[in-house]
């Protein structure tokens, strides 16, 4: 994406200012994507366990088994609605519609891709293809999939079963444990990047250089993007935090049914069990979608050279969201599930101090490369990428593939927009 | 148009309802929660004062009554659990030994 | 804007009264995480959108569902121990909280207030609460927050190693 904008849309077609279409773009795309791929998901992942098991897998209804997540929603749809006893029926009846509006919530900030424009007087910006381009970004698709966790608890405790009540306890020290790691290599990413606008993550990626003197042609490649920029712990602290946010295979407690039944969602049926199952599959595409953009490049190609540029970003990102399916897939075949205090001794002794240590190590060795970047005449644009950009929210993004024209002085110069002078002024 | 006063107002009254919880709860689960609702409205209050003076310090404050809370809940759970433990009740009317 | 506020601010109260008025502990928790969010969009109308999200974050996501954790917990042990018993205390408590709130309103420093203007309009968004923002004030050695902060690391320490030894099992428990 670095100064090969060839291809710009005009940012005023008539009297509609493209860019604030933008956003519904994004909805529409991410929404359909989700939605069209989410019976799929059902059977792509299927057939992989099946294939890595060395079995067939399903293929009774249509041509290999393709047409069976049709035949399940069916099923789903004409299943009846069991209302079991002495349930707390309000919160029975809401906790799956939390759970299903919390996770299609989650994915409100993630960024599909850059879209260029070029306006009237021919200055060329990008607008980051997102439905909210706000500055925490980030935090806000961290604070929907810590609250999805209701949508468990509440379910479990309805229920009046005590496998449900097992399994929502479960659920929620689970996901209280694993937000402290998944949080901690997330920062990793936003100390590398300086900003918590996911657009701003992924065009930090694109603008920098594997390691110091790095070939001109690895800008922005694979080898820059942080899950190897981070230094590699990060993104695996990041991916079992993810499997355990989601509660999926091998940190499935909340549901394990060779001990729980089903667990939290024992007792429900038909439709409401379909919009766990939804929710469920939803969240794995967002946080997949987290980890594509935070470490592995969003929208950008692996490398900048031309069968790889010629695919637009969203599919791009896609595929890497796909990835991340298939790796749960991958781990849900192949490991056995955790027993409960193993799950925790993981999350609290091992990766929550692994990752505290790691982001010491970084913001060390990144400090440093600070202070030998602002002691040599011309800034490396790593230190380029730590100067926070400060931005007004609903005008043009700030140009691609330049780096930001304050990086020279180092990131104590006051930024234009910054609150410092309005801050020490004192009360009237 | 919504001006300080409003705000003000609101949290007023959050912190009123807070107040009776914690005076007429039994529960010391629910107290909690009722303390934690007056520091919410505290933390409006500096929310928006800090915003009639354009200022980001009432903001500062927040972050660290967020801290305080956080380290506030996670003490009292544990002395709730530890209660219902050795005397099979939290009821705080039972409860009114420092010592068992 | 002016609707937003009020149909949130109705919410709001709304919720946290129900909160104290129903018995059921579980409801109680379920009707503050309303209030909660409530209060998160009243801090991103007052552009506060950091601490918003942190609201959510840490109220919502981390402490109603510790709170939530300890509840189900404890009603595993004994279905009957969280009943609370009536009394004419809530009466008592309706009158005083509503003298309480009139007073307030007619206090002195909400008409003080009014004496001085805001420095930006209500309606205004002021680049006040972004996490740039937010950051540089924090760790701005001008400003006295610093000592604070690492005072807080030190408290949170504390209190971790608090909520281990209170909820540990005594010695006296594995010795019948």
């Amino acid at each position: 994406m670095i100064g090969q904008l060839a291809i710009a849309f005009p940012a005023n077609l008539g009297p509609i200012y493209l860019p604030a279409l933008v956003p519904y773009i994004a909805l529409v795309i991410w929404l359909g994507f989700v939605l069209t791929i989410l019976p799929g998901l059902i059977w792509i992942e299927r057939v992989v366990i099946a294939l890595m098991q060395d079995r067939s897998g399903p293929n009774r209804v249509g041509p290999r088994g393709l047409l069976q997540p049709t035949a399940d929603v069916i099923k789903l749809f004409f299943k009846e609605d069991v209302l079991p006893e002495n349930v707390d029926v309000r919160i029975y009846y809401i906790a799956p519609v939390i759970a299903v509006i919390l996770a299609f919530a989650a994915c409100g900030t993630l960024v599909l891709d850059a879209i260029p424009f070029v306006d009237a007087e021919g200055r060329q910006f990008t607008v980051p293809l997102t439905v909210g381009d706000v500055n925490i970004g980030l935090l806000y698709i961290l604070a929907m999939a810590s609250l999805q966790v209701y949508g468990i608890v509440l379910a479990g405790w309805a229920s009046n079963n005590k496998y449900s009540l097992l399994g929502g306890l479960r659920a929620s020290a689970q996901v209280i444990s694993y937000e402290l790691a998944m949080g901690l290599a997330l920062l990793c990413a936003i100390l590398m990047a300086g900003s918590l606008r996911l657009g701003d993550i992924v065009e930090a990626q694109a603008t920098r250089l594997p390691f110091p003197g790095a070939p001109e042609f690895l800008r922005g490649s694979i080898l820059a993007w942080f899950w190897l920029g981070t230094g590699l712990i990060p993104v695996v602290l990041y991916t079992i935090a993810m499997v355990a946010e989601t509660n999926r295979a091998p940190f499935d407690l909340p549901e394990a049914e060779s001990e729980l039944i089903a667990g939290f969602h024992t007792e429900y049926s038909s439709m409401k069990f379909a919009m766990f199952f939804t929710s469920e599959y939803v969240a794995m595409l967002t946080v997949s979608g987290l980890n594509a953009a935070v470490f592995w490049g969003g929208w950008l190609p692996p490398l900048n050279v031309a069968p790889f540029t010629l695919i637009p970003g969203v599919l791009w990102f896609i595929i890497k969201v796909m990835m991340g399916i298939f790796l749960y897939t991958w781990l849900r075949a192949t490991l056995p599930r955790l027993r409960y205090d193993a799950l925790m001794a993981l999350g609290w002794k091992r990766m929550l101090p692994l990752a505290l240590v790691w982001l010491f190590v970084l913001a060390g060795a990144n400090l440093a490369l600070e202070r030998r970047a602002s002691s040599a005449p011309l800034p490396t644009p790593e230190a380029g990428a730590i100067v926070p950009r400060m931005r007004s929210t609903g005008g043009p993004a700030s140009i691609t593939g330049q780096p930001p024209a304050s990086a020279e002085p180092g990131p104590q110069t006051p930024v234009p927009g910054s609150m410092e002078a309005p801050a020490s002024n004192g009360a009237p | 148009m919504i001006t300080t006063e409003h705000y003000l107002v609101l949290s007023a009254i959050l912190f009123t309802v807070g107040t009776i919880g914690v005076l007429v709860k039994r529960n010391p689960i629910v107290i909690f929660m009722c303390i934690e609702l007056m520091l919410n409205a505290a933390n409006l209050t500096l929310v928006a004062l800090g915003r009639h003076f354009g200022q980001v310090n009432g903001q500062m404050y927040v972050i660290f009554a967020l801290a305080v809370a956080a380290a506030e809940v996670s003490v009292g759970l544990g002395i709730i659990v530890a209660i219902f433990r050795t005397k099979e009740t939290i009821n705080i009317d039972e409860v009114n030994l420092m010592k068992f | 804007m002016l609707i937003l506020f009020w149909i949130l601010a109705l919410t709001c109260v709304g919720a946290s009264i129900a909160m104290v008025v129903t018995q059921n502990p579980v409801r109680s928790a379920l009707y503050l995480v309303i209030t909660f969010l409530c209060v998160a969009v009243f801090y991103v109308m007052l552009s506060a959108q950091f601490l918003a999200a942190v609201q959510i974050i840490v109220y919502a996501g981390a402490i109603m569902v510790l709170f939530l954790f300890v509840i189900m917990l404890l009603n595993l042990g004994a279905p009957q121990a969280l009943r609370e018993r009536g009394t004419l205390q809530p009466f008592f408590a309706a009158v005083l909280g509503t003298a309480f709130v009139v007073m307030l309103l007619l206090s002195n420093s909400l008409v003080a207030l009014s004496k001085v203007r805001p420095a930006a309009p209500p309606e205004v968004y002021v680049p006040l609460g972004t996490v740039e923002g937010i950051g540089k004030n924090l760790f701005d050695p001008k400003q006295p927050w610093i000592l604070p902060f690492e005072i807080t690391s030190i408290l949170l320490l504390v209190a971790i190693v608090g909520a281990v030894i209170m909820a540990k099992r005594r010695i006296q428990d594995h010795t019948p």
